[in-house]
């Protein structure tokens, strides 16, 4: 694990403020805080804090009201829609609690997308190799509707990691399985972070989990504690 | 009441949350399509009921080829009838200057018995209704002959060997309303008394004789009965229900294609409907299965839903039939010219049918989807897997198939035409799905072969390969019946002119008297008018074969029997003709005929007449009888004059003859043929070159008013297209939202957006000009008995438009799905 001074996340002063009916509603505020490559930081919090509206904002899926986001020391928002993308796909992978995999696709056509998205020609090969390392090898033609949910979590996880990504970001991974799967799950999540030197941020509610990451962020409704 | 008002208040909702819109806009175009349709024939079938005695010109009428016998005459006066006469005819009518083809009729003093004659006196003032009939002397012509022959009211005008003086323009006519299209020939009207002074009328010159009748209800049905009895053979008697024949026929069988055409928009209306309720319903199986939690019973639920559908059903049926309205004054445009008839405003039945046709579509094609989430278990609540509807079921469509079967009986009335009309949509619908999804099914093989920036797009087209296909077929049916139609009009048209060579003959000569035969033959040769056959003509009807007396009930085929109840031309001649080939028997030598006759094999086939056969006709009067000795076969489209029966020269001698002929006139010749003719005023002229003209004018007017009602049918293949992307769109939002996160641009998805829709566009197009060029050969051999040939040209612009289309519809559907945050889309399915 190579262990550098830059911070790989840098956060100063975000917020998030949504309009509603009944006038603005503040989501995030006053968010300050930076990642350094390599740590497993953990992000807890009630429901309802905001966990999943700040993870979104790093990965540059939604927009702040206010403040910043550095990755690798790039200002995330003063690049565009696109320019986000092409980080994300460079960069970035993703887990969620509910596998958001393309019904449409195979195991293995879905693992094969960010690879073809970044016009990489050996797609399949680097798809099938590493959904053959989360122990899926005999159900590469299989699409999800026909895998169970602990199945389809690893199919999940085999394509956030199938680009190697320097950073992974996991919305509470375990949240639609059962404990003894979702124990199978988290480990198969830090072995692989592990060998691939990626730095991740996970949003849970589980305390021993949060413990196993090398520190928690904890918000309390918008703001970090 | 309460359902009612809960129903309602749905409805209100769902509206603004823009749920039933599509629906209600498939249901608008179905019902229009069939009330504009349903509104212009039911305005002409008024018009032909409530003028139908106008339209005769009387109660009743005798007609016949030869002038209507004293008994019939008789049992008229006995019976206290009121009377009028008419003879009608071809003739050419002259100018100093110019010469036309006119319908001559010629009217006794009593005519019309029932409606009137628009005429002016003098040209610019409005038309009135004429008093009296012509008198002795005096002519009133069509506005369009008087144009043509560049005469005015007070000119004289030549008919025969008469002139007249012209006193009135006659502008409208009930029974032959004037300047339609179905009526070639200009009319002239002048009395009966002027007609021997013209000499226009010889023994074997085709003329129609009539008698109109008027008189109490019941007198004209005794009349009539007693009539039928003594009607000589080849004539008839035509009551207020025959007026008119031509626009009754016409609007027989032409409003039957227009309704089974709008049918076609119903077909394609009702799948988007069945898309779009079953989209409807599938976002309402949550909403059930919590009211169903709640202890709402399954009939509740139903009740609610179905009542909503009714009210939605009938506002947008009302709403159809407006435009329904509004659409018929587009054909009554297209078409009213054609029938020229005063068209009464609509009564009100199109509005029931309409109303009809959108319940029934809305029942068939809707509702399965709806009392399917009646039975949604409430269970669902827990685990949502339940109850899901399935895609495309039987229970699904097969209800539509039902609903719409009874639309086109109801349309028809005949179950034979309707399993006919139902089995060929359901069929070309269910063979272009099926080549669609063989098509979308060899993509999915080759997908990884694509280039890699196009890949998406295909590989979205391939996974959805079951919504793809119906959408394929559902707008490859729009764009197969517009091509074809396209295809029908320009190209069977103009291959059929190319078949013709040059010098085919462009102009008829009928009524040549004997005397007039050797001078009009020198005459033409003289002016370099070369080819001129002229034939004599005797007319005659077939009365006996061996002996044994034929009437047209001995025959079972329609056309036997009518060939059996007119006359038909005889001639007789030493030469065979070039373009005729004898197939049986042989033909007779110079002045070795005897009384030889030499039959036209179709004729013999259909009459059941034999080589060897005594065939006896009735000429004039009397009995001419000759035996068959050679059957030909004979090139009718050559536009050459041709005889169904040929008799050896000498025998027909003495009998009533008229001569004819057919000539090819190359534009530079036409003054002196012109020049000519005018000599000879009995002598009509028919222009060929004129009849093709106004050929083909009427058949791109119909073929206009079909494209006008097949405007719907691509209109609801549109909105199949939108149903079925709309089907889809929750599914691609999700989608889109994951391949962002996965780090796909803007740039990438839309090109995977339009890929799709190129494609599918493309297939459609592909696969409707691939079936139009099928079609348009299977009618060119079978209907029209012309060669068809493959235009690549017409299959590469169909293919291409439908791309474009489709493209285009399909970018305006989904360019939402490209505008939302990622992060909100997936946080609501999370
Ligand atoms: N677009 C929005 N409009 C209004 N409110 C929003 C919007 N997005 C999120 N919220 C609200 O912001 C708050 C934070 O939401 P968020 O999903 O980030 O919470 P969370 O900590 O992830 O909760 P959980 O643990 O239940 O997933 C919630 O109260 C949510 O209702
Ligand atoms: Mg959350």
């Amino acid at each position: 694990m190579a262990q550098c001074n830059n911070p790989i996340i840098e956060v100063n002063g975000l917020a998030k403020r949504v309009p509603t009916q009944g006038g603005e509603l503040t989501l995030l505020q006053d968010i300050h805080f930076s990642i350094l490559p390599g740590e497993a930081v953990a992000i807890t919090g009630a429901s309802g804090s905001g966990k999943s509206t700040l993870l979104g904002i790093l990965a540059g899926l939604d927009i702040p009201s206010d403040g910043e986001v550095r990755i690798s020391g790039r200002d995330l928002f003063a690049l565009d829609e696109d320019g986000r993308a092409l980080l994300r796909r460079d960069a970035i992978g993703f887990v969620f609690q509910a596998f958001q995999l393309l019904p449409n696709l195979t195991a293995l056509e879905n693992v094969m997308l960010p690879l073809e998205l970044g016009d990489r020609h050996d797609a399949r090969e680097q798809a099938a190799e590493i959904l053959a390392r989360v122990g899926l090898a005999a159900r590469l033609t299989h699409y999800p509707r026909h895998l169970s949910g602990g199945e389809q979590q690893r199919v999940a996880i085999a394509r956030a990691f199938v680009t190697r990504p320097r950073l992974l970001f996991a919305d509470e991974p375990t949240g639609n399985l059962d404990s003894a799967t979702g124990r199978r799950i988290i480990e198969l999540l830090f072995e692989i972070n592990r060998e691939q030197g990626a730095t991740l941020l996970m949003v849970t509610h589980d305390a021993s989990l949060a413990e196993r990451c090398s520190r928690a962020l904890h918000l309390d409704a918008g703001r970090l504690t | 009441m309460k359902g009612l008002r809960f129903a309602l208040r749905m409805l209100r909702r769902d509206w603004q949350a823009g749920e039933l819109r599509l629906l209600c806009m498939a249901l608008v175009v179905a019902v229009a399509s069939v009330t504009a349709v349903s509104f212009f024939t039911d305005r002409i079938n008024q018009a032909l009921e409530l003028q139908a005695g106008e339209l005769l010109g009387g109660d009743l009428k005798v007609t016949a080829t030869r002038p209507i016998s004293a008994a019939v005459r008789q049992l008229a006066r006995e019976a206290g009838l009121a009377q009028a006469e008419v003879v009608e005819f071809p003739s050419m009518v002259m100018s100093d200057d110019a010469a036309r083809l006119a319908s001559i009729k010629a009217v006794s003093p009593a005519y019309p018995l029932r409606g009137g004659i628009h005429i002016t006196k003098r040209s610019p003032a409005p038309p009135h209704a004429a008093q009296d009939m012509p008198q002795a002397g005096e002519v009133w012509l069509e506005p369009r002959l008087l144009r043509h022959l560049g005469l005015e009211i007070g000119d004289e005008v030549t008919l025969g060997n008469a002139r007249l003086h012209i006193t009135a323009a006659l502008v409208n006519e009930p029974a032959r309303a004037s300047g339609t299209l179905f009526t070639l020939a200009p009319r002239l009207l002048l009395s009966l008394a002027d007609l021997p002074a013209t000499g226009l009328v010889q023994p074997a010159s085709r003329v129609t004789y009539s008698l109109l009748l008027s008189g109490p209800a019941d007198r004209i049905r005794a009349f009539r009965r007693a009539a039928e009895e003594v009607l000589a053979s080849g004539a008839r008697i035509t009551g207020p229900e025959g007026a008119r024949p031509e626009i009754r026929s016409a609007l027989e069988r032409g409003g039957r294609f227009l309704g089974l055409a709008a049918l076609v928009s119903v077909m394609l209306a009702g799948i988007a409907i069945a898309m779009a309720a079953r989209r409807f319903a599938g976002r309402r199986l949550d909403d059930c299965a919590i009211m169903r939690c709640f202890g709402a019973s399954q009939r509740e639920i139903v009740t609610a839903y179905f009542l909503e559908l009714l009210f939605l059903a009938i506002f947008a049926s009302l709403l159809g039939c407006l435009a329904g309205y509004l659409a018929q004054l587009g054909l009554v445009g297209l078409l009213g010219s054609l029938v020229a008839l005063e068209l009464p405003a609509p009564s009100f039945f199109p509005v029931v049918a309409g109303m009809l046709t959108g319940l029934v579509t809305v029942l068939g094609f809707a509702l399965p989807a709806l009392l399917h989430i009646g039975r949604v278990p409430a269970l669902r609540v827990l685990r949502r897997e339940l109850g899901a509807l399935p895609a495309y079921s039987l229970s699904i469509y097969g209800a539509g198939i039902i609903a719409f079967g009874l639309l086109v009986v109801w349309q028809t009335g005949d179950w034979a035409m309707s399993a006919y009309a139902l089995s060929g949509v359901v069929g070309v619908l269910l063979s272009l799905a099926g080549i669609a999804a063989m098509l979308i099914y060899l993509l999915r093989v080759w997908q990884h072969r694509v280039p890699r920036s196009w890949r998406f797009g295909v590989m979205s087209l391939t996974h959805r390969a079951g919504g793809n296909s119906i959408q394929v077929a559902a707008f490859g049916v729009g764009m197969t019946v517009l091509l074809l139609l396209t295809m029908v009009r320009v190209d069977l048209l103009a291959s059929w002119e190319n078949t013709l060579p040059p010098d085919t003959p462009n102009r008829f000569l009928i009524n040549i008297q004997g005397d007039q035969v050797e001078e009009l033959h020198r005459r033409f040769q003289a002016a370099g008018i070369g080819g001129a056959g002229i034939f004599p003509m005797v007319r005659g009807r077939l009365v006996a074969i061996n002996g044994a007396p034929v009437a047209p009930d001995s025959y079972r085929d329609e056309r036997a029997q009518r060939l059996v109840a007119r006359e038909f031309n005889l001639s007789w001649a030493a030469q065979l003709q070039v373009d005729n080939e004898i197939t049986a028997g042989s033909w007779w030598d110079e002045g070795k005929g005897g009384d030889g006759l030499s039959v036209e094999e179709g004729l013999a086939r259909t009459l059941g007449i034999h080589l060897g056969d005594r065939l006896d006709f009735e000429v004039a009067g009397s009995i001419f009888s000759g035996q068959v000795s050679s059957l030909r076969k004979v090139a009718w489209d050559s536009f050459r004059v041709n005889f169904f029966v040929i008799a050896a020269p000498g025998i027909l001698d003495g009998y009533p003859a008229n001569h004819i002929s057919s000539l090819y006139i190359p534009p530079g010749k036409a003054e002196d043929f012109s020049a000519i003719v005018r000599d000879y005023p009995n002598v009509t002229v028919i222009d060929v070159a004129a009849i093709m003209d106004y050929v083909r004018v009427v058949m791109e007017r119909i073929v206009l008013a079909v494209d006008y009602v097949f405007v719907f049918t691509l209109l609801s293949g549109l909105l199949v297209l939108f149903a079925t992307i709309q089907a889809t769109l929750d599914e691609r939002i999700r989608e889109n939202a994951i391949m962002r996160t996965l780090g796909a641009g803007r740039a990438q998805l839309v090109r995977a957006l339009l890929v799709e829709f190129a494609a599918v566009g493309l297939l459609a197009g592909l696969v409707a000009s691939g079936a139009a060029t099928l079609l348009g050969m299977v009618l060119g051999a079978r209907v029209f008995h012309l060669p068809y040939a493959l235009d690549p040209v017409m299959i590469l612009l169909g293919t291409l438009a439908g791309g474009v289309g489709v493209c285009i519809a399909g970018y305006l559907g989904t360019r939402r799905v490209l505008d939302r945050p990622p992060l909100q889309t997936l946080m609501e399915r999370a």
